[in-house]
């Protein structure tokens, strides 16, 4: 399953190659052209089957959280910092792996014995924590790990029935989808797959692929927030888990293009597809930074829910994926020029 | 003028569903100009040609509106909502919002809340439409909906939701129609998602390239009972922007629209305003960057469903915008 092993490899923002080489192995064969450009995104291009040339760009983000090694305190522990949103709370206890020879490191966390009523409820800044790989020197710490060094999480993939769990599912699962659409029939327009780096700090990567690609309008696929759990007042669950891919209509990076957004309704609505829309204003993806390139790209989310994104693992409904590939496939497959007509 | 701002400032648009607002204009503008289009964004862009010795100018002012856009539909009918730019909570309470389709609802707050002496926060509020149940609610998760309030010309002063920017849009629109020959090749833009990020000017300008771009749009004012200190009045001309929160405007922009004034008496204020900015601030670092400025329009009451301005300043700014386009 494509989904585990882009889920298991490493790629924390800025340093994306070891799932860009999972990626480059998955759509060889699949596109009819693939580059790697000048910020590390993986760009594909499945010619279209007609004769209109026209460019629709599907986007999804290869990097992750993590952190990095920013120094190095005399007993040899790390100090770490944030690379994206990470969650303090989450942190200490926290197995990560560490460089590229992936040592094990845990963010060091007193025995639950020595903690003091108080302190037991408040959440440790980052900047209070260290990352603990054993080392018992300073020295020993810099040559394992110099500053500059990532470290990731390390949660295996699991699947039990029609759930699985793993790490990194934003966006690997986005990455999963526009994988799958790669591997299908050609559309009848160009299709420009884009692997972008940096999304989790900015979405650095997306910025300049759309440019490069300048496409007729865009999609973004993503691993977003479900928060189906339970809840004391009757409010929004930003998204349910199994009830179908996610479609944003505004988050905070993007008011999706009305249009686009009607064409993957009706799309769904007339195969029987289940879809919700994205609790709206919450968020931000790559189409936050193609629709604003060069003359504008009409543009939309498209997600699959997943309870526990931004933590050491998520999980998702492979349903929702299934959905998704299929909602992607379908909708792109009434796409025309007329779709953008005004 | 008065009945083209009432029509303007009635119409709906928010951020992001300008069709009807943009079918409104279109309409106005398409007898007066060369050709109309649409761009990507949905930004609407009347062209005039000049006589070919000129500049390229884009002048610009946003369709779109601030308003609200449903978050959630509980069970019982009442829908949650976030702010589609930037909405106050405290503006809020006991107003109406009208969606697309002219479904209205009613803004409600929370009784039991354990804050009740502070302002309310939005998850505190809700759309009542008169629903039952979440089965029979009219709207749904993703629908927008647009501030509700009737226009009103007191006097000098003209009042009415989404002043900020239809009286930009106005002002356009009039100096289009009192334009008569121009040597300059001249884009009149009506931008959209202003609101949320000038979002539609950027990728608008883009695409023209122009050798200079002047924005219309409202600006706040220190005229009020406490209001915190600023050197613009309602009713003392429109102001000639020097910087404000996203931009300093170009000085020889600034010097042009202060020259124009002064050249044809059309009273003005110099402002610098401390929050906010307008689509200049975009168009000025587009491609290789644009001069760019702004003529603003004194506004009282900026993003709440009363918004004023002075007839004599949107007038003035007419003026001052055609002076400018005879002379650049």
């Amino acid at each position: 399953m494509i989904l585990k092993d882009l889920s298991e490899a490493i790629g924390v923002s800025g340093e994306e190659g070891g799932v860009r080489a999972v990626l480059l192995d998955a759509v060889q064969g699949l596109a009819d052209e693939v580059r790697v450009d000048t910020m590390g995104n993986v760009l594909a291009v499945k010619r279209g089957a007609g004769r209109d040339r026209m460019r629709v760009m599907v986007a999804a983000h290869m990097d992750e959280i993590g952190l990095m090694v920013v120094g190095h305190d005399s007993d040899g522990f790390l100090q770490v910092r944030a690379v994206g949103g990470i969650d303090p709370r989450l942190l200490p206890g926290t197995l990560f792996q560490v460089g590229s020879d992936h040592i094990p490191g845990v963010v060091g966390i007193k025995p639950i014995h020595l903690v003091e009523d108080e302190e037991e409820e408040k959440v440790a800044k980052i900047e209070d924590l260290v990352l603990d790989i054993g080392a018992k020197s300073k020295d020993e710490a810099k040559r394992l790990a110099p500053i500059g060094t990532y470290a990731a999480f390390t949660t295996r993939f699991r699947k039990r029935g029609r759930v699985v769990s793993g790490k990194a599912f934003d966006d690997r699962v986005g990455c999963a989808v526009l994988v799958e659409l790669l591997r299908g029939e050609r559309f009848r327009f160009d299709l420009h797959a884009a692997f972008t780096v940096q999304e989790e700090i900015g979405l650095r990567g997306a910025r300049v692929a759309a440019y490069a690609i300048e496409p007729d309008c865009a999609f973004a696929l993503e691993g977003t927030i479900a928060d189906d759990i339970p809840k004391d007042k009757d409010v929004s669950p930003t998204t349910q888990m199994g009830k179908g891919p996610a479609i944003t209509i505004m988050d905070r990076s993007v008011i999706a293009d009305r249009r686009l957004v009607r064409l993957l309704t009706d799309t769904a609505d007339e195969i029987g597809i289940p879809y919700q829309i994205k609790q709206p204003g919450i968020g931000g993806t790559d189409a936050g930074a193609i629709h604003q390139t060069r003359e504008g790209v009409p543009s939309v989310t498209v997600a699959v829910p997943c309870r526990y994104i931004h933590s050491p693992v998520a999980l998702l409904s492979l349903d929702d994926f299934e959905n998704t590939v299929r909602l992607m496939r379908e909708a792109l497959s009434r796409l025309t020029r007329r779709t953008l007509s005004r | 003028m008065r009945e083209l701002v009432r029509k303007l400032t009635e119409t709906y648009g928010p951020s992001g569903v300008e069709e009807q607002i943009r079918a409104t204009i279109r309409a106005e503008v398409e007898p007066l100009a060369d050709d109309v289009r649409v761009d990507p964004l949905g930004s609407l862009v009347a062209h005039r040609e000049g006589s070919g010795e000129g500049k390229r100018i884009v002048l610009a002012a946003h369709m779109d509106e601030i308003g609200v856009m449903v978050t959630y539909v509980d069970e019982k009918g009442f829908a949650r909502f976030t702010g589609i730019g930037g909405v106050r909570a405290i503006n809020c309470v006991g107003g109406r919002v009208a969606f697309e389709d002219g479904t209205t609802g009613v803004l409600g707050v929370e009784e039991k809340r354990s804050d009740a002496d502070k302002v309310p926060k939005f998850e505190q509020l809700y759309i009542d439409v008169g629903a039952s149940s979440r089965d029979d609610c009219p709207v749904k998760v993703g629908d927008a909906a647009a501030f509700v309030r009737p226009f009103v010309a007191q006097g000098n002063r003209l009042i009415a939701k989404a002043i900020d920017d239809r009286v930009g849009c106005a002002v356009l629109i009039e100096a289009l129609r009192r334009l008569k020959k121009t040597p300059h090749d001249l884009y009149f833009i009506f931008t959209t998602q202003e609101e949320v990020g000038l979002r539609g000017a950027r990728t608008s300008v883009y695409g023209i390239e122009p050798d200079l771009a002047i924005a219309v749009d409202v600006t706040l004012t220190g005229d009020m009972p406490e209001s915190k200190p600023m050197a613009v009045e309602l009713g003392r001309g429109p102001a000639v922007k020097v910087q404000d929160g996203g931009m300093i405007a170009h000085p020889e922009v600034r010097d042009l629209l202060v020259q124009c004034a002064e050249k044809a008496k059309i009273p003005y204020q110099m402002e610098v305003l401390e929050r906010g900015t307008t689509d200049a601030a975009a168009m000025q670092v587009v491609r290789a960057g644009v001069p760019s400025g702004c003529i603003s329009i004194p506004c009282r009451y900026v993003h709440t469903p009363s918004e004023m301005v002075d007839e004599g300043d949107v007038e003035n700014g007419v003026r001052l915008l055609l002076e400018v386009l005879q002379t650049a």
